[in-house]
């Protein structure tokens, strides 16, 4: 049986009661506490109003947490049987939004499959992860640095990273690369090859340049110098460090931020929420949020270290430099240190697709950590 | 598990390596935004409220102007208007369907906002729409998120209760132009206008009042949220105070009816002008809301010139109305004394020319107040024989003649006083004894206009040099110090004498059903020739005024004061091509004095004047506000 050669010796005694219980509480309520936060900031935006976006960012929030708990508790066997299936699902998908996507938001992300809207690329961030860790999971350390062995790696970082920057979201394909190499850092190809790659990344850039669409080419030309478009995206982030700066030490208050109640600032309640928040709150508000998710992520990357299983540690800790990648990427355009490129920022910005993400993400590490005395048979041939 | 150990080992290395960078990143995210918050707070503080606060313009209320009893001339009423920006507009033609239809705009006005939008500056606001009720005002308020550009604005428009009574003297508003937008920032807001005519333009300054400051929160697309404190109130505009009586004024204006005229009233104690009449006249409303080419074009057209202020700008030959002042040249020069007779019969030769009385018949024998009564023009011939022109226009200048009193309203002319120095300055060319014989009967080259008969008839009455005056602003030489004329005072009370037996039995303005009780009444009539009468007319037989055309009958004059015993007014109308001053122009003037002094006598009944008319109080300081604010601009 197929099953019997992927589960080992070992499986898993506690009762459903017993791993919810194991579960970090501490770090569930810190996760409930970043959600509330940005139910508070949706609050905020809609002029003090619950409707129309805190009350669904709320609820949302509530069937998110309890997919992450279910995931969580899952085991964790399932998880690694499914990780080449959810990547050809979620390339097919990728596939599929490419010839028959909605139009939207300038580019086709979009499926709609009746009752709601999937982001395929979404998906695709936490399935390559899974593959790679499935993948390297079946390789000694030795078999994992030979050259051939990139190849895989490669083929299942790079189709799905090529489609979704056609697609064109530049900013979850650079995420989908940035997660995919960390998990291949941490699985032990030598730095050397990542020294290399870094090195032709410079001539590459020209070689990708001409290929970005011109939308894409103006927001990085307009990162670099933000006030040669002081009307289009370079207005954005100058009035995003407007409303950065003038929230001070502590902010203007609750539903006091000028920049946002008056509408200088763009997209509020998703890319650039993070900005209300340091408005009204100010740097303490800004530290105190980023101090909550570095203790979420850390404790993510801890999981992975302390997982007796390579799938576990891999699946784990590239999950949570996953997330961390989407922070960084957030407050780091919003700050104007980066590229805008339409990230939002995980519990806070409002939207589904952020919010489901975050839960299979954090729920697979959380399954990790429920699971990590389980040893995992090196091969799961026949599944893939 | 070497292997696994090597795995292992390798892994939770770079593991801990990544939760390092995650710890630098998120320290590089916490020392970024020290730096935007901490460091540079204070100046993105500046720039927030940069952004969010924009000071705008607080609209003075334009002051008032009001007649001797503060019967208010020009207000300013509640006005809701629509605006276009036409840069902010985007797509202007789908903006201004929109709003045509909520504000039922017809083509033609459409037509004309499209022509406005072309022709000024894309970042100037174009009226669409004025003088809206308040139902539409609220419907275009509500469809602002759907009209971009459009500005709605509740503001004050002037308004002028009896404008065709004042529109002469108080003129009117209009847009200003692009040279007077560059020069005053408050020009730039909507709707914002200027005097344009008048004592609107003239005393503009003191009218507009300062502009006041106030800090509103704007929205990104520069909507006002709120108003933020603290405000600076904008000051009204100084009041102006007029002499004028709105009730004389109006009177006059109905004497003078659909004539050519003006008529104006002097107070002798003062020198105010209580009346200052001009027909026909227009209605400023019309300026000031924008008028039509059409109606403008007709206003240019009629021959009866309506835009002219006739009782100041216009100048005309006084006729018979100047005899006095060429008596009283010839009693100072000693030409002739009160007894002096003349014989007329009709017609006086000089060389071989024959200078015509009025009367073809001649008068025959009469003394200088027959010839004043009578108005004989062979006796003034005579006297002019002797005279020497300069003499004349020297006591003419005493009158008033030639003379620019700046009343403060716009359009004074100071006609003409011709004397030899002129002729040769002028013409090139010596002065004949004929040209002398003419201006004696106030025909040929001597032209006033009626404010100066008026003034002329006020310095006859008194014996003082009265400055006339009309804007009780400006400073104005004291009643008592008007000085007295150099004129012998017995000459002066012979004159009077003739204008008193003007209106007597067998004068020529005696009035037969003038009660005897009335109050008596002085006075010179006065028929100005248009045009010369050839000899041959005159052979023909003279055509009554009544059959000739209009452009070639004789102006009617009269000038006249009262009472006779202690004068308290004088008034001075012209009727142009009205035909004889007697019948036309003295029945005016004998009710504009009556008028004055049953007015003037009312108010002294108790200050009845506030009574008799309903008048609103205003709250804007004393009657009269600090004159040296308004010192002539």
């Amino acid at each position: 049986m197929a099953t019997g050669r992927i589960f080992g010796p070992r499986t898993v005694q506690k009762s459903l009661f017993q791993r919810l219980l194991s579960l970090n509480w501490f770090i569930l309520a810190i996760i409930v506490a970043i959600a509330a936060t940005g139910t508070a900031m949706l609050y905020s935006v809609a002029g003090g109003q619950i409707e129309p976006w805190a009350s669904r960012h709320a609820m949302r929030f509530g069937i998110a947490f309890l997919l992450m708990l279910g995931i969580a508790v899952t085991d964790i066997r399932y998880w690694m049987a499914l990780a080449y299936p959810a990547w050809l699902l979620g390339f097919l998908m990728l596939l599929l939004v490419e010839l028959a996507g909605t139009v939207g938001m300038g580019g086709q992300r979009w499926l709609d499959i009746g009752f709601m809207r999937i982001q395929p690329s979404e998906l695709m961030k936490i399935a390559v992860i899974m593959a790679l860790a499935r993948y390297y999971h079946a390789r000694t350390f030795a078999q994992a640095r030979r050259l051939p062995a990139l190849i895989t790696p490669i083929i299942l970082l790079a189709l799905p990273a090529i489609l979704v920057i056609k697609q064109p979201d530049l900013g979850t394909g650079l995420m989908i690369l940035a997660g995919g190499a960390a998990i291949m850092f941490m699985a032990g190809i030598s730095g050397w090859i990542f020294a290399g790659v870094g090195a032709a990344a410079v001539p590459a850039a020209f070689v990708v340049w001409p290929v970005l669409n011109e939308y894409q080419q103006n927001r990085i030309l307009t990162f670099f110098n933000p006030e040669s478009d002081p009307l289009g995206a370079g207005y954005q982030i100058t009035q995003s460090k407007i409303a950065l700066g003038s929230g001070g030490m502590s902010g203007k208050g609750f539903l006091e931020g000028t920049q946002s109640h008056l509408n200088f600032l763009p997209e509020m309640k998703t890319d650039f929420i993070f900005t209300v928040l340091v408005e009204e709150f100010g740097l303490i508000g800004a530290v105190t949020v980023l101090f909550l998710y570095g203790s979420v992520l850390i404790y993510g990357l801890l999981i992975g270290i302390g997982c007796r299983n390579q799938f576990g540690r891999l699946l784990a800790s590239g999950l949570a430099m996953s997330l961390f990648f989407y922070i960084l990427i957030n407050v780091g355009m919003v700050m104007g240190l980066m590229p805008v490129v339409g990230v939002p920022l995980p519990l806070i910005s409002y939207g589904g697709s952020a919010m489901l993400t975050w839960a299979i993400a954090y729920g697979l590490i959380l399954s990790v950590a429920t699971h990590r005395h389980v040893t995992l048979a090196p091969k799961g041939s026949g599944l893939a | 598990m070497a292997r696994e150990g090597q795995r292992y080992q390798t892994f939770s290395r770079r593991a801990f390596m990544l939760a390092g960078l995650q710890g630098v990143a998120f320290t590089a995210l916490g020392g970024r935004l020290y730096y935007l918050t901490i460091i540079n707070g204070e100046q993105y503080r500046l720039r927030a409220d940069k952004n969010r606060i924009s000071t705008r313009l607080v609209v003075p209320e334009r002051g008032e102007i009001l007649d001797r009893n503060d019967v208010k001339l020009a207000v300013n009423q509640p006005d809701f208007t629509v605006y276009l920006i036409p840069e902010q507009a985007g797509d202007i033609t789908k903006t201004l369907a929109k709003l045509s239809r909520i504000l039922k705009l017809d083509k033609r006005k459409l037509a004309r906002v499209v022509r406005q939008i072309k022709r000024q500056r894309k970042f100037l606001p174009v009226s669409v729409a004025g003088g809206l009720d308040w139902n539409t005002f609220s419907r275009v308020n509500v469809g602002m998120p759907e009209l971009p550009g459009v500005l709605t604005n509740a503001g004050l428009s002037r308004y002028y209760p009896d404008g065709r009574e004042f529109a002469h003297i108080v003129g009117y508003l209009a847009r200003p132009n692009e040279e007077e937008i560059a020069l005053t920032r408050m020009y730039r807001l909507p709707g914002f206008k200027v005097g344009r005519q008048g004592l609107e333009r003239r005393f503009e300054n003191e009218l507009r009042g300062s502009p006041g400051a106030r800090r509103v929160e704007v929205n990104a697309v520069g909507r006002e949220i709120r108003e933020l404190p603290p405000r600076r109130d904008a000051s009204k505009g100084e009041d102006l105070r007029l002499s004028l009586d709105i009730r004389l004024q109006k009177f006059a204006l109905e004497q003078l009816g659909e004539e050519a005229a003006g008529a104006v009233v002097i107070d002798l104690e003062t020198g105010e002008l209580t009346a200052l009449a001009s027909t026909p006249t227009y209605d400023p409303n019309e300026f000031t809301r924008g008028i039509s080419q059409e109606n403008y074009d007709g206003l240019l057209k009629d021959p009866r010139k309506p835009l002219l202020n006739k009782a100041l700008s216009g100048q005309y030959p006084p006729g018979s109305t100047m005899k006095m002042v060429v008596a009283l040249a010839a009693l100072e020069q000693g030409v002739i004394n009160s007894d002096t007779e003349f014989f007329c019969n009709g017609k006086h030769k000089l060389g071989d020319h024959t200078f015509h009385c009025w009367k073809k018949q001649g008068h025959g024998k009469q003394n200088l107040l027959g010839g004043l009564a009578n108005s004989c023009d062979v006796y003034f011939y005579n006297i002019a024989e002797k005279l020497d022109i300069d003499f004349i226009a020297e006591m003419a200048r005493k009158f008033g003649f030639g003379e620019i009193f700046n009343i403060g309203v716009d359009g004074e002319r100071s006609g003409l006083v011709a004397n030899r120095r002129w002729k040769r300055d002028y013409m090139n060319e010596a002065w004949h004894l004929g040209e002398t014989l003419n201006v004696s009967i106030g025909q040929g080259a001597m032209l006033a206009t009626p404010l100066q008969l008026a003034v002329m008839t006020a310095r006859l009455a008194t014996g003082r040099e009265i400055y006339p005056s009309v804007v009780r602003n400006l400073p104005s030489i004291e009643a008592a110090a008007f000085n007295q004329l150099q004129v012998n005072p017995l000459h002066l009370r012979e004159v009077r004498r003739g204008m008193e037996m003007v209106m007597e039995p067998r004068g020529t303005a005696y009035d037969p059903k003038r009660r005897k009780t009335a109050v008596k009444q002085a006075g010179k009539t006065g028929t100005a020739q248009v045009r010369r009468i050839t000899k041959e007319e005159r052979e023909a037989g003279l055509l009554d005024n009544d059959e000739k055309p209009w452009r070639t009958r004789d102006h009617a004059l009269f000038v006249g004061y009262a009472p006779t015993d202690s004068p308290r007014f004088a008034v001075s109308v012209l009727v142009q091509h009205g035909g004889g001053g007697a019948a036309t122009a003295a029945p005016i003037g004998r009710a504009l004095l009556d008028k004055a002094i049953e007015l003037d006598t009312a108010n002294e009944l108790g200050g009845s004047a506030t009574a008799t008319l309903p008048v609103e109080k205003t709250d804007s300081g004393p009657s009269r506000p600090n004159a040296d604010g308004l010192r002539d601009s």
